[in-house]
């Protein structure tokens, strides 16, 4: 019978399971985050920032102007009637717009919402600023009622300059299961 | 050992034969080059992929013929059974430097197209139309996004039959290739896709237009197309996306620019005229006439012809359909969780909904007298 | 201390020896090859023609991802494990494994775990039906029941892997005989060593994958589901920085079973050891940096195309250094073409033919066009099958008689190989055309267009399927009856420790390290 504490290989295995466990470690403490960070700088999934935008702008460049499209999906089981008040825009770079989506539960029972904004093209989103929106929080709504639900926004002023449309376009999901539960991540 | 090289030839002969034997099957199918290889499609991208992949497949046939060569040479050449005696000689830098350095540099030779084409695919600024193409399991939903006022919006579902999927009746040309309403976009015009899912990932790929985008839901991809022949073009889901994966085909019809305005308009009209229905009051006649229409389209794959079941349960008197009414428009609007009976609440309109309740309730034998307008089922939607 | 293996079934379940240990790594990997073939050929038949004739689409999805799982973590994972447990003792001089009784443990987890993964067949809602790489949502929300219990299984055959691979690190860093240094070990035990790195450090992030899968389905997380403020795209991410490696870590033991075979039957020395080693860490270094390749469609920034395409175009270069050695090789060698050597030529031809096929589909804007079509399921055939199932065949032919001490059937295992090499391209040859002509791939019905090269497929499959019977019955023919081989060294040509010890390989070896003469070269 081998000894195990005797056994020469002991020193490689300790550092080869403490590799195993940084690998595990890693997907979850660097990957996930890194993920996040690299889809917010890169716009990849065309994923806009999650909290409202304070910066000021410096002024508004009336020279050009931007085409905003307004998007809204239902996910799979969501009953609400959820559309834009306007499917539409032409806006002027660093100026603040405002426009709203309309929402309506039909169910008797009150529901919870969550809406999440995608940008397209993807590398417009770091340019679009939102400095209120309805995605930036659940949305509960009682049952068979209404709401209108307000976004405001900012086009940067360096949106570059082959980028004529964006389409803006959120998707409805319902959350009321998880609703309450701080959103884990 | 001779015996056995015998053998061992006779089963490589029987072997070759059983190849020959099925090119012949496929070549008396009549193959042509669109069956065995990419086609170059209707778009200038369409194209330039083409011909680089067609540049990358001969960069392959003339390195596949020199290694091949040398290596065969080899074989024929320096075969102990000829006498030959090994050489000792097991390394020589020059030479690894050299099949290091030649094969980076057809690299290069390659990556310069592909760098290019790469971008002419992802130019998909400056579109004069947008189509929301959203996935579903298993079918897929086109939303042509206006100016202002409504969008024209629609499903496209499978038409080929059970019957002939499952061999019951001889398979028509465009066998799962066809679908009830196509999608219709002008010829030489740049359109772009907003492609996105509603449940699971889908992607959306028709060769010919050389477009393939992922459907991801709860985001949105972009990718586009200018379609500069007329014709239908057909392609299919190309991600696993569950059961019927293989059952949510895409037609896509490229038409002249005034036709699709012409169809356009109609679509609009359409859907004005599908709002001004939903005010009115139908009799009897007209909804069992429109539902019949709606069963046909809708039901029949499942619930059969006369509503004798199939796939689906028998309509014919079933305990929904000649039970309570509530009951019966909520199986039709939210589906029966769980099985392949799906919500249809938001696939068909009010009227249709209206309709085919009806026509479930009065037809095959079914006797119950009543019908359902649609703001009957625009209120049961309401809850 | 010399004393023979315990008696009965006791042997088996509590073994800490290498050969044992390996042998029945072989068994269990065959078995699964015949599991995972079984599923192959439902797949096929049902292919055979237009229309839904045997199965159901459901059952038909729950087929090609078990087919894919058995295949990948069972029979092919498996078996280079298998063959590192008999081999690499021997050819380092080591008396065993340097953990044996955690090489125990590691197989034995191995097989509870495919049973419950097999299991799942018979649960309510069926078994895993979202493909080998379960992309989420539709592996997590949409999945039946089950996907816990494969959930569980990928754990433990992680697990398994994973300990697998310490212990040949383990054994390779510190149990080499005297004067074997790291640029004399055979190519075999370096291919292994590096593919044991990959190992270790890619099995513990599918592991992280299918907790976070876990999570969603059960404690309410959204790694995955965008309603949370997940990415059901990160998935993919995760999951294809463990899929790349791991596709070298399949690929990569076969280089190393070529790398011993061809210089035997050529009778000359290996052309470019050194290159041949630092090619293989290229390739694994490599392998990290081009995982979103299987991603082009997903809606990536052109610069991250750009990126992962010429990071995967970079893989040709040591690739086919590895081929130019091959050859090279058996350049003005005596060649002579027994079993194992044609199993190397035919994945000479059909591996490069699979590389070439990955240069290709490595061009992103080409892509587009290929991207989840049968001609990627062609190409991975050509990679996976013809390279590492080929591969692990021409071991097995020629190992055999030196693990039994008996001559395998040479007629035989000629035609064994002539009908494979020949069932292999009828199946898998034609899946190029019709996924150039624009067959997706996991669907159980197509349109009539691709009826003619589908129905050649299955006939392919049929006789390859068909042929590893030959294989199995010439493999227990010749343990039970072979001819007995009585030369320490079997083939003329082949060099290396393992044909030093006597034939068959006693039950302990090395008990005291070999000598190594300083001055001969590597074997």
């Amino acid at each position: 019978m081998m000894r195990l504490h005797a056994n020469p290989a002991i020193d490689t295995v300790i550092k080869l399971v403490t590799v195993a466990v940084a690998m595990f470690a890693f997907v979850f403490v660097v990957m996930v985050p890194l993920y996040d960070v690299l889809c917010d700088a890169l716009g990849i999934n065309g994923k806009t920032s999650g909290q409202a935008y304070t910066a000021v702008q410096a002024g508004v460049d009336e020279s050009r102007q931007v085409k905003i499209q307004f998007v809204a999906t239902n996910n799979d089981g969501m009953p609400w009637e959820f559309r834009p008040a306007r499917t539409m825009m032409t806006v002027n770079p660093g100026a603040s717009n405002e426009t709203v989506f309309f929402a309506s539960n039909p169910m008797p029972e009150a529901m919870v919402a969550q809406a999440i904004p995608s940008v397209s093209p993807a590398r417009a989103a770091e340019y679009f600023h939102k400095t209120e929106c309805f995605c930036f929080n659940q949305q509960p709504l009682d049952g068979r009622s209404s709401a209108e639900m307000p976004l405001q926004f900012i086009i940067d002023r360096d949106l570059p300059k082959d980028i004529s449309t964006i389409t803006l376009s959120y998707t409805l999901f319902d959350v009321t299961a998880m609703a309450g539960a701080v959103a884990t991540r | 050992m001779h015996g056995a090289i015998k053998k061992a030839l006779a089963g490589g002969v029987v072997t070759a034969l059983a190849t020959a034997g099925s090119v012949a099957l496929a070549a008396s199918g009549g193959i042509t080059m669109d069956d065995v290889n990419m086609s170059p499609g209707v778009t200038a991208v369409g194209q330039s992929i083409y011909d680089l992949h067609m540049w990358i497949f001969w960069i392959c046939v003339v390195i596949g013929v020199v290694v091949f060569g040398v290596m065969f040479y080899s074989i024929f050449a320096h075969r102990k059974s000829k006498g030959a005696v090994p050489a000792q000689f097991h390394e020589s830098t020059k030479v690894e430097i050299a099949w290091t350095v030649v094969p980076f540099l057809i690299l290069i030779g390659i990556a310069i197209p592909a760098t290019s084409t790469l971008l002419e695919i992802y130019d998909f600024d400056d579109a004069e139309m947008d189509i929301l193409v959203t996935g579903y399991q298993w079918k897929w939903k086109y939303e042509y996004l206006t100016e202002d006022g409504e969008n024209v919006s629609f499903f496209s579902n499978l038409s080929t039959s059970q019957t002939e999927i499952y061999n019951a009746e001889e398979k028509n040309e465009h066998y799962l290739l066809e679908v009830d309403e196509p999608v219709v976009i002008p010829v030489n015009t740049k359109v772009r896709f907003l492609v996105t899912a509603n449940d699971v990932i889908h992607s959306w790929w028709v060769p010919e237009l050389a477009v393939k985008k992922d459907a991801v839901p709860g985001f949105v991809n972009e990718t586009a197309t200018i379609a500069q022949k007329e014709g239908i073009y057909r392609g299919q889901c190309a991600e696993l996306c569950g059961k019927d994966h293989g059952f949510m085909p895409i037609v896509v019809k490229v038409v002249s620019q005034e036709e699709y305005a012409e169809w356009i308009e109609g679509k609009q009209a359409e859907a004005a005229q599908v709002r001004e229905l939903m005010a009115q009051t139908f009799t009897m006649d007209e909804l069992m006439e429109r539902g019949k229409a709606v069963y046909q389209r809708n039901c029949l794959a499942c619930h059969g012809a006369n509503g004798e079941g199939g796939v689906g349960t028998a309509i014919k008197g079933s305990a929904i359909a000649t039970g309570e009414l509530g009951g019966h428009l909520n199986t039709g609007v939210n589906g029966v969780p769980g099985t392949a009976m799906q919500a249809f609440g938001g696939i068909i309109n009010d009227v249709e909904m209206a309709a085919v309740i009806t026509y479930q309730r009065n037809a095959f034998g079914n006797n119950m007298g009543d019908m359902v307008q649609p703001i009957d089922v625009f209120n049961f939607k309401k809850g | 201390m010399a004393h023979g293996p315990a008696k009965g079934i006791s042997r088996w379940l509590f073994t800490t020896n290498h050969k044992d240990i390996g042998t029945m790594y072989l068994w269990f990997s065959f078995a699964m090859f015949i599991l995972g073939g079984a599923f192959a050929m439902i797949i096929r038949a049902e292919l055979f023609q237009p229309g839904m004739q045997l199965v159901e689409p459901a059952f038909f999805n729950q087929m090609t991802t078990l087919h894919g799982l058995v295949m990948v973590f069972g029979a092919i994972m498996p078996s280079f494990v298998g063959l590192a447990n008999w081999l690499i003792p021997m050819m380092i001089g080591a008396p065993d494994m340097a953990l044996p009784r955690m090489n125990n443990w590691s197989f034995w987890i191995l097989p509870p775990a495919f049973l419950m993964l097999a299991s799942t067949l018979f649960m309510e809602g069926g078994a895993p039906a979202f493909g080998w790489t379960f992309y989420a949502p539709l592996s997590t929300t949409y999945a039946a029941p089950s996907v816990t219990f494969f959930i569980f299984s990928i754990h433990v055959l992680g697990l398994s892997s994973i300990m697998g691979s310490i212990n040949i690190i383990a054994t390779v860093m510190n149990m080499r005989a005297p004067g074997m240094t790291y640029m004399k070990m055979p190519l075999f035990v370096w291919t292994w060593l590096i593919t044991a790195f990959l190992l270790v450090a890619v099995m513990p992030v599918l592991a992280g994958a299918v907790t976070m899968m876990l999570m969603d389905v059960h404690f309410g997380t959204s790694f995955f589901s965008a309603a949370g403020g997940g990415d059901p795209v990160l998935f993919q991410h995760i999951f294809w920085f463990f899929g790349h490696p791991e596709v070298y870590i399949i690929i990569l033991p076969a280089f190393g079973v070529v790398s011993q075979i061809i210089p035997a039957f050529s009778r000359k020395p290996l052309f470019g050891y050194d290159s041949m080693v630092y090619a293989t860490a290229a390739i694994a270094f490599l392998s990290f940096i081009v995982w979103a390749h299987h991603m082009y469609t997903v809606g990536m920034p052109v610069a991250g195309e750009l990126f992962f395409m010429y990071a995967t175009m970079l893989i040709a270069v040591p690739t086919g250094v590895k081929v130019f050695n091959w050859i090279t090789t058996m350049w003005r060698g005596a060649l002579s073409f027994e079993t194992p050597m044609l199993f190397c030529i035919g994945f000479l031809v059909l591996f490069t033919i699979g590389g070439f096929t990955g240069l290709m589909l490595s061009i992103a804007p080409a892509d587009f066009q290929y991207h989840d079509s049968y001609f990627v399921v062609a190409h991975f055939h050509y990679v996976m099958v013809a390279g590492a199932v080929f591969s692990m065949t021409a071991a097995v032919y020629f190992w055999l008689p030196k693990w039994c001490g008996k001559m395998y059937n040479e007629t035989m295992g000629k035609t064994h190989f002539w009908i494979s090499f020949i069932g292999f391209n009828i199946t898998f040859f034609p899946q190029h055309f019709v996924g150039l002509a624009g067959m997706p791939r996991r669907i159980p019905d197509y349109s009539l267009q691709f009826a003619d090269f589908n129905m050649m497929s299955s006939i392919g499959a049929f006789i390859y399927g068909a042929s590893q019977i030959m294989f199995l019955y010439n493999v227990i023919a010749t343990i039970v009856a072979g001819k007995p081989v009585s030369d320490d060294k079997v083939w003329d040509g082949a060099e290396g420790l393992e044909w030093t010890v006597a034939t068959p390989a006693p039950y302990h070896t090395f008990e005291t390290p070999p000598t190594i003469d300083p001055a001969h070269a590597h074997s």
